[in-house]
């Protein structure tokens, strides 16, 4: 057996790229066959006429995208887009000076971090589920504010937008505080004192040093959290009800109930279109400013 | 307390009492001393000695502790200033030059942070990077990640020198550059301390670069400032072992004082008697340590020592060829190894008549002798 082995080292230790090869497979396998296919078969079903009873019938047609181009589904997709983009920037103000404090907390920050990640531990579902606990009219919240007589009446808070943007920003948080946190944890210190040295006050050794040098961060903390917003249908259906449909909930719809599985297809390809065009508008800005020169 | 006389005249920096602890840990003991105006002073010992603490005590980085002294800036108590309030720059380890800022934006930062008017600020900059010799046409559009490490070092030079401070503090700046590149350097640092006439304060652990470029030197041992002198006197009149030992080479000789003999003392040893010079702390029967530096020794024939030298008798362990010096190696009767620099006169024509193996004794002058005061 041992001598099996070596021969297997020494055949790649001889060829570099059959060892990359090797190395690759498993993944780009994976890939290929759980999401490139797929992808595929989306795109060709998006392309082929409804049939009566679900499913396609051959043929090509774009009626699915021009149907997707109706005010009622273009509100929905104004909808979706705003809400990320508000669960996006609250997700920032809340998770940036989070990820300071932890980045700062010396030999605390391991266990800080362990916290923040800690709610992956229990399903998704199951946490939704424990917001509409904690948001109906008879739920925990409404209920210690009654008994405290600082409202009269309940509160309504589920199947709001509040509710879908608490959702969100729940659920997404940590996404945007570790990719904050492990740029302004390798922040070489010294910067800062360079900086106080030269004359900067805390506000602008923040503004013109830590914040420039956390942009990186920043940047793949909001992608994190706009991209999954974006597709996001679990918190909508559980927190929002029916009357705050996202886009997800609509392509979910599709695929389910309404067995319409080319105009899913191609709502799920219009998405995927609008997130790509934003990804890579990013990256032109990045690549415009390099380091990170905000 | 300080009128302006004293501001204008009096040292750059004083230091008077001061202590500084990190928890149970002190770094800091008690440390008192002055820097003079415009000199180029070096703090200098092995890491964890307290001499990068000693600096930021001095940048303001860190405050003494309650009752720890006091820390004076041209006179005035600094004490609870921050850095900025204390007309200094610095020049840190690693540089610290802002990777997101070009070269340009890097030495104007300081500048931009003064408020110093717009109009002013490239004039200045290009004046700093001619200063510390950078070409600005090629380098102030660079980001730091295109330079290298010794144009990194000028460039954070620059950045210091163009508030005009009073007083630059170095911490272990070439630590990290080549050999060849850091002697440029060290006299690049000293030709700018003499022609801006800035106070330089120098953190290093090199012994080397210390002589090299000080007007006067701090050793600092175990959170203490062991000797503060000029080189010539750090390293001819070392006053303890740490000191002797951290400055070059030395041989050390333990004996117990005997009499006085006229001008000098005699001292019996491990290995041989020998008679030193006077010194306040010799009495009959104290225990007495000497120093003696390897190139103020001779090895000769065990009965050709020169009358009125001290000698001690051994074997030549071992000859070193260095190019300039051999060092012979001598183990003593005790089994304690002697180190004797001895001038390369050219070892093919002239060689050395020791071997490994032979007898012979290793002789110094009485004066030679430097007697140390450990505790």
């Amino acid at each position: 057996m041992a001598s099996l082995r070596q021969r297997a080292l020494a055949f790649f230790h001889a060829r570099p790229a059959a060892k990359a090869w090797a190395l690759l497979t498993p993944g780009t396998f994976w890939l290929v066959l759980f999401f490139t296919v797929p992808v595929l078969i989306m795109f060709v079903y998006s392309l082929m006429p409804r049939g009566i009873y679900g499913g396609v019938v051959p043929g090509f047609t774009v009626e699915h995208y021009q149907r997707f181009f109706n005010p009622l589904y273009l509100e929905i997709l104004n909808r979706t887009f705003l809400w990320s983009l508000a669960a996006t920037l609250i997700c920032l103000l809340m998770g940036y000076p989070l990820a300071y404090l932890i980045a700062r907390s010396g030999t605390w920050k391991n266990v800080l971090m362990f916290l923040v990640v800690l709610p992956f531990w229990t399903s998704f579902l199951v946490r939704t589920f424990a917001m509409i606990f904690l948001m109906r009219d008879t739920g925990l919240i409404n209920n210690l504010l009654l008994r405290t007589g600082l409202i009269q009446q309940p509160i309504e808070m589920l199947y709001t937008p509040f509710a879908v943007m608490t959702g969100l920003v729940y659920g997404f948080l940590p996404f945007m505080v570790l990719p904050i946190y492990a740029s302004l944890e390798k922040l070489d210190l010294s910067l800062l004192e360079a900086a106080e040295v030269l004359g900067a006050r805390p506000a602008s050794r923040f503004w013109k040093v830590t914040f420039p040098l956390s942009v990186p961060g920043v940047v793949a903390g909001c992608l994190l959290v706009f991209i999954p917003s974006l597709g996001s249908f679990l918190t909508s259906d559980l927190l929002g009800g029916a009357k705050q449909v996202m886009i997800g909930n609509l392509i979910q719809n599709q695929f389910s109930s309404a067995r319409n599985w080319p105009f899913g297809s191609a709502a799920s390809f219009i998405v995927m279109a609008l997130v790509l065009v934003a990804v890579l508008a990013y990256l032109r800005v990045r690549d415009r400013a390099p380091a990170g020169t905000a | 307390m300080a009128s302006p006389i004293d501001s204008a005249t009096g040292p750059a920096v004083e230091f008077t009492r001061v202590s500084k602890s990190f928890g149970d840990f002190k770094a800091v003991k008690d440390i008192t001393f002055e820097i003079r105006r415009g000199e180029f002073f070096s703090l200098l010992g092995p890491s964890g000695c307290g001499k990068t603490t000693t600096l930021r005590l001095l940048a303001g980085f860190e405050q003494p502790d309650e009752d720890g002294g006091t820390v004076r800036i041209s006179g005035q108590v600094v004490n609870q200033k921050r850095p900025y309030e204390r007309q200094i720059g610095m020049v840190f380890q690693n540089y610290a030059i802002f990777p997101h800022l070009s070269v340009e934006k890097n030495v104007a930062f300081g500048l931009v942070q003064h408020k110093v008017p717009k109009a002013e600020i490239p004039d200045r900059v290009v004046k700093a990077l001619e200063m510390v010799r950078l070409d600005v046409g090629k380098f102030a559009q660079r980001m730091p990640n295109q330079l290298s490490g010794g144009q990194r070092q000028r460039v954070a030079l620059a950045r210091a020198l163009v508030l005009r401070p009073a007083i630059l503090l170095l911490d272990e700046p070439l630590g990290a550059i080549d050999l060849k590149l850091r002697k440029e350097m060290q006299l690049e640092l000293k030709a700018l301390n003499k022609s801006l006439g800035i106070t330089f304060v120098y953190v290093t652990h090199d012994q080397e670069e210390a002589l090299t470029m000080s007007d006067r030197i701090a050793v600092m041992d175990n959170a203490r400032v062991a000797q503060l002198g000029s080189p010539a006197e750090i390293y001819e009149n070392p006053r303890t072992s740490f000191v002797a030992k951290f400055i070059g080479e030395s041989n050390f000789f333990d004996g117990t004082v005997e009499r006085k003999d006229g001008a000098v003392w005699r001292v019996t040893g491990a290995n041989c008697s020998f008679v030193v010079p006077d010194h306040p702390a010799l009495r009959p029967g104290a225990a007495v340590r000497i120093a003696v530096r390897p190139e103020w020794m001779d090895v000769c024939a065990t009965r050709e020592v020169p009358s009125g030298e001290n000698a001690a008798g051994g074997t030549v362990r071992d000859v070193i060829y260095l190019g300039e010096m051999m060092h012979v190696i001598v183990t003593l009767r005790d089994g304690t190894d002697c180190t004797v620099a001895v001038r390369n006169e050219g070892q093919l024509i002239k060689p050395l008549p020791w071997k490994r193996g032979d007898a012979a004794a290793v002789a110094w002058l009485p004066e030679d002798c430097q007697i140390l005061e450990d505790e």
